[in-house]
């Protein structure tokens, strides 16, 4: 049974070399910006809360600041070459599309219950489809309502965009939060489908033949 | 073996050994999550090398904003009924410390790269030409607040001493111990101001008397307040937050 099992699966290439390198150059940038970042929320929260210190990054608002302002050029480097990779060499077009609305809510469904199907890693069903979309624009939001902060009179015009300063502190904080729920979403889906985890670092998955 | 069996389970969650793959996966994220926690609070800020780096980022940051730094480009200014009421008192003491500095005593230093260094009394500051500008004022912990400041142009007073405009900083040393510095750039934008009047009344102590540096193109804590002396040198100075790690240049 074994062995016949063995014969039956083949390795498929499934994710890109450059989709890897950047997707955990990503991931570690945007630990680092969301740890420091909410180091720096805490210094004058917007909302009636503030995060437990045990989670930040930094220490102080100096060293949440010098982490923050370190990261970003990495995930400004690293999110730019996966960017135009996904654009130029057709990635996006081939994984993220056609994306119907309705066979999303089909899919978000179905994973809600359970039941989402995961037998071929190489392609995406629509939820996943969605929300890594959702993760690229709320990066590029976070990104652009990031720089108004950090230079609300030099960029202004982006600022302006977004109300303002205390538009984009806003803008900031909601893309922010919006991120980290697909993520934890997603680590989650990882956990579900623990065979997903080792295609990012090989590229390579089984598929039954 | 067992990554197989979970690949069958997956169809059929009612299976017992999911459950317990599932938990042990779960310990092994909580362990993983556990040492992420160690990269927060001071630890790993704290070792060399990394702090070398982030040091090191903050003063390419420094080199990246003076590159984006417009001089002609004003901060937006706001209509009287915009004005934050009450206007935040913020220092790195509490309200009950404020200084009072003695207005008939009081002489401006001026030392370093400046031709003439004659000490000024506020009556010869008050009658420097003055402007006025309502502007938000930024805090680096992120809340800010618009309010109204009049004095004069620093550029105005700078060209008036005769300071090496050439130079590369301006540094304030302040009645409250408190110092910082600013690129001559900024010293030179039109919207810089040496302030005395707050709300068109003479700067009550709290917002630094007898004055104040504006600058509505940087952080709050690059407005210095009771300032004492100043100087136009081509070291790097400084200041109080920049020293312990804050970003020297922190413009807006």
């Amino acid at each position: 049974m074994e062995a016949i099992r063995q014969d039956r699966t083949e390795w498929v290439k499934i994710h890109p070399l450059v989709v890897r390198i950047t997707h955990w150059i990503n991931a570690f940038a945007i630990l680092v910006m969301v740890a420091s970042g909410w180091r720096i929320y805490n210094a004058s929260p917007l909302f009636d809360f503030k995060i437990p210190n045990e989670l930040t990054l930094g220490g102080w608002l100096a060293g949440a600041l010098q982490w923050h302002f370190a990261a970003m050029w990495l995930l400004a480097a690293s999110g730019l070459v996966y960017l135009v990779y996904g654009i130029v060499s057709g990635h996006f077009r081939r994984k993220f599309f056609p994306i119907a609305p309705r066979a999303v809510l089909h899919d978000v469904l179905d994973a809600l219950r359970g039941k989402l199907a995961h037998e071929d890693l190489s392609v995406y069903n629509a939820a996943q489809r969605a929300a890594y979309l959702a993760v690229i624009v709320a990066l590029i939001v976070l990104v652009l309502s990031g720089l108004a902060i950090w230079q609300p009179v030099q960029l202004q015009e982006l600022a302006a965009l977004m109300d303002g300063y205390e538009g984009a502190r806003l803008v900031h904080f909601f893309a922010m939060a919006f991120m980290v729920l697909i993520v934890l979403v997603h680590i989650l889906m990882v956990i579900l489908v623990p065979r997903a985890f080792p295609t990012m670092i090989s590229g390579r998955a089984r598929r039954k033949s | 073996m067992k990554r197989r069996g979970m690949e069958l389970s997956l169809a059929d969650h009612s299976a017992p050994q999911i459950h317990k793959i599932e938990r042990r996966l779960f310990l092994k994220q909580g362990l993983s999550l556990g040492a992420l926690a160690l990269l927060s609070g001071c630890a790993l800020t704290d070792d060399e090398n990394v702090q070398t780096v982030l040091t090191g980022m903050s003063r390419w940051n420094d080199g990246v904003q003076a590159w984006l730094f417009d001089p002609n480009k004003l901060a937006p200014e706001y209509p009287e009924s915009a004005i934050t009421k009450p206007f935040p008192f913020n220092a790195y003491y509490g309200e009950n410390e404020i200084r009072e500095v003695d207005a008939n005593s009081y002489k401006l230093e001026l030392s370093g790269l400046i031709r003439d260094t004659k000490p000024w009394t506020l009556p010869e500051l008050y009658a420097l030409p003055q402007t006025s500008q309502i502007t938000r004022h930024i805090c680096v912990e992120g809340w800010s607040a618009i309010g109204k400041w009049g004095g004069v142009r620093f550029s105005t007073f700078l060209e008036g001493i005769g300071a090496d405009l050439g130079a590369k900083y301006v540094g304030f040393k302040c009645a409250d111990d408190y110092y910082t510095s600013i690129d001559m750039a900024t010293a030179l934008h039109p919207q810089t101001l040496l302030t005395f009047k707050y709300a068109d009344q003479i700067l009550p102590p709290k917002y630094g008397f007898p004055m104040k540096l504006r600058v509505p193109t940087k952080l709050g804590f690059k407005n210095p307040k009771h300032i004492m002396a100043m100087f136009v040198t081509n070291t790097y100075p400084g200041g109080y937050w920049e020293d312990q790690g804050y970003n020297w240049f922190s413009g807006s």
